[in-house]
């Protein structure tokens, strides 16, 4: 081993592990917040009430737990698909060690009450500096690394990888752009609607490239690897890319319909959004079909269930969304929890469930096991995962279109038929399920844990060696 | 000419761009290269012992 290069596995199994942890956190804290709604007393202090914890709970499951499963899975799949060891590994323990920090930071800030008050960018201005020198870090690994490969050609999971590399930066400088009044307080560059329109272009590009064309990374590169059979249509695969990458930078506006945006905007966002559909799909299509001709190794791999069922929750949480973005259909579920039930339909079907996945493809391998140390138990996971997803969005999707129906009844002399607190009132049984749902997901994060620390105890830490690329065809 | 005649002229041109790249992606010369890049993820452990179920368990 002394004579020959080894893949730098050091840093993906740091992120790998992390993944699993911040994963637990994130989602402690989602179930502690939906508790708080049914059960206002939970709200004991300020620190811990439910409008400080709610944004650490998006952010630890976006940027904590999605975040270490991106930076796990790239590494992993970039060093490997270009038969070189990480480029700069020095930098690429600064991404570790840099991203943890970030994210201690978040957890310390957001309770005391520091925010930006912008959605998935709440974090104040000397944390975005640390982002930014993470993500040009990390930039620089992932590009060096695709630069000094030993194969001609570039995978397409690193062309979605790098894709959402680069988007993040743009889309993080851009709408971080503020001016700092304090250490702890800055305001934004931008003003009114043009503050709303920026925050939203980002907004939606963090769930179109942070959420999706990274995840469709580990997507292309894993699934494969899983099922043991190449992509469907590499072809395909290649127009998903462009297509995805030309649509999604439109689609923002959806998210201020009927607001003080212009109407010819809102519109272009719909139609945006609705032509979203076709990349989408194409891309969920290619991802599911690889398993053709190999449906059986569906049966008795609970790791390729949780990659083809990921890949569903994403079919049907991208038809939803562009649904919702129709004007008329945003009427009525816009501002209800019909909203919070498509986000998750995404977030735990389809982002966690592929990173859930792809981390137990990885566990074994980087800790020099053939497999994780228990098969029976991913198993168990995924039917307490896929349960638990099954009763939050239904949950939400009910309470949702009940509040939207509810605050647009009026009587017949035109005054409105409930008022806010009956809505509120109405949808207690519905959060309540809600709880049972992210508790059962939570559950399996944690049964996740267990059977990861039985792995890792059984194991030692392993770096493959690198090989040499197939001979040219 | 003003600044939205450019706007507009910016997003047809994107249009086509793209068209290109999806000419250019079903153009059969890329057929090869295509089918090499697809096996990449495979290539990338050492060949799996018989009978493996192709989860690549002998590439520690």
């Amino acid at each position: 081993m002394q004579s020959q290069a080894t893949y730098n596995y050091k840093v993906v199994r740091q992120f790998a592990v992390m993944t699993v942890i911040w994963g637990i956190v994130g989602m402690l804290v989602g179930v502690i917040v939906a508790s708080q709604l049914v059960w206002p007393e939970l709200n004991v202090l300020e620190w811990l009430s439910y409008g400080r914890l709610r944004p650490l709970h998006t952010n630890a499951v976006i940027f904590a737990f999605g975040g270490c499963a991106l930076f796990a899975t790239s590494y992993y799949s970039v060093q490997r698909t270009c038969h070189t060891p990480l480029f700069a590994p020095g930098l690429a323990a600064f991404t570790f060690w840099g991203w943890q920090l970030i994210i201690v930071l978040a957890a310390v800030t957001l309770p005391l009450g520091m925010t930006t008050g912008k959605e998935y960018a709440e974090l104040e201005w000397p944390i975005d500096i640390l982002i930014t020198l993470v993500w040009v870090s990390y930039a620089i690994v992932f590009f060096g690394t695709l630069m000094t490969r030993k194969t001609p050609h570039i995978y397409v999971a690193n062309w979605f990888f790098g894709g959402f590399i680069l988007t993040v930066a743009v889309l993080h400088l851009v709408n971080s752009a503020e001016i700092p009044v304090t250490l702890f307080k800055s305001y934004s560059a931008y003003a009114g609607v043009q503050d709303a329109m920026v925050q939203w272009w980002y907004g939606h590009n963090a769930v179109g490239f942070f959420l999706t064309a990274g995840f469709l990374g580990m997507m292309y590169y894993f699934v494969p690897k899983q099922a043991g059979r190449p992509v469907y249509s590499y072809r395909l695969s290649v127009v998903h890319f462009w297509a995805l990458v030309f649509t999604y930078m439109w689609a923002g506006p959806h998210h201020l319909h009927y607001t003080a945006l212009p109407d010819w905007t809102q519109s272009l966002g719909m139609l945006f959004s609705l032509i979203l559909l076709a990349p989408s799909w194409g891309g969920m299509i290619n991802g599911i079909m690889t398993l053709s001709g190999a449906w059986h190794k569906l049966r008795d791999d609970p790791i390729l269930k949780f990659m083809i069922t990921s890949l569903s929750f994403y079919g049907m949480s991208t038809f939803e969304g562009p649904m919702m973005s129709i004007k008329t259909v945003n009427a009525l579920s816009h501002y209800t929890d019909w909203t919070v039930g498509h986000v998750h339909s995404g977030a735990l079907g389809w982002v966690a469930m592929i990173a859930i996945g792809c981390t137990y493809y990885i566990l074994p391998r980087v800790f020099g096991r053939t497999e994780m140390y228990s098969i029976k138990l991913i198993n168990v996971h995924f039917w307490v995962a896929t349960l638990g997803t099954v009763l939050y969005i239904a949950a939400m999707w009910i309470a949702g279109v009940m509040q939207g129906l509810m605050w647009r009844a009026t009587n017949p002399d035109g005054t409105l038929t409930y008022s806010f607190v009956e809505s509120v009132k109405a949808t207690y049984p519905f959060w309540t399920i809600r709880i049972v749902g992210g508790l059962l997901f939570l559950v399996g994060m944690i049964i996740m844990a267990y059977n990861m620390f039985k792995t890792i105890g059984q194991g030692k830490a392993v770096d493959a060696p690198v090989l040499a690329p197939a001979a040219a065809h | 000419m003003d600044i939205n005649d450019l706007r507009s002229l910016f997003t047809v041109l994107t249009f086509i761009c793209f068209v290109g790249i999806v000419w250019w992606a079903f153009s059969s010369r890329r057929k090869q290269a295509y089918e090499e890049a697809a096996q990449l993820p495979l290539d990338d452990d050492p060949p799996a012992p018989i009978g493996g179920d192709g989860a690549g368990h002998a590439n520690n």
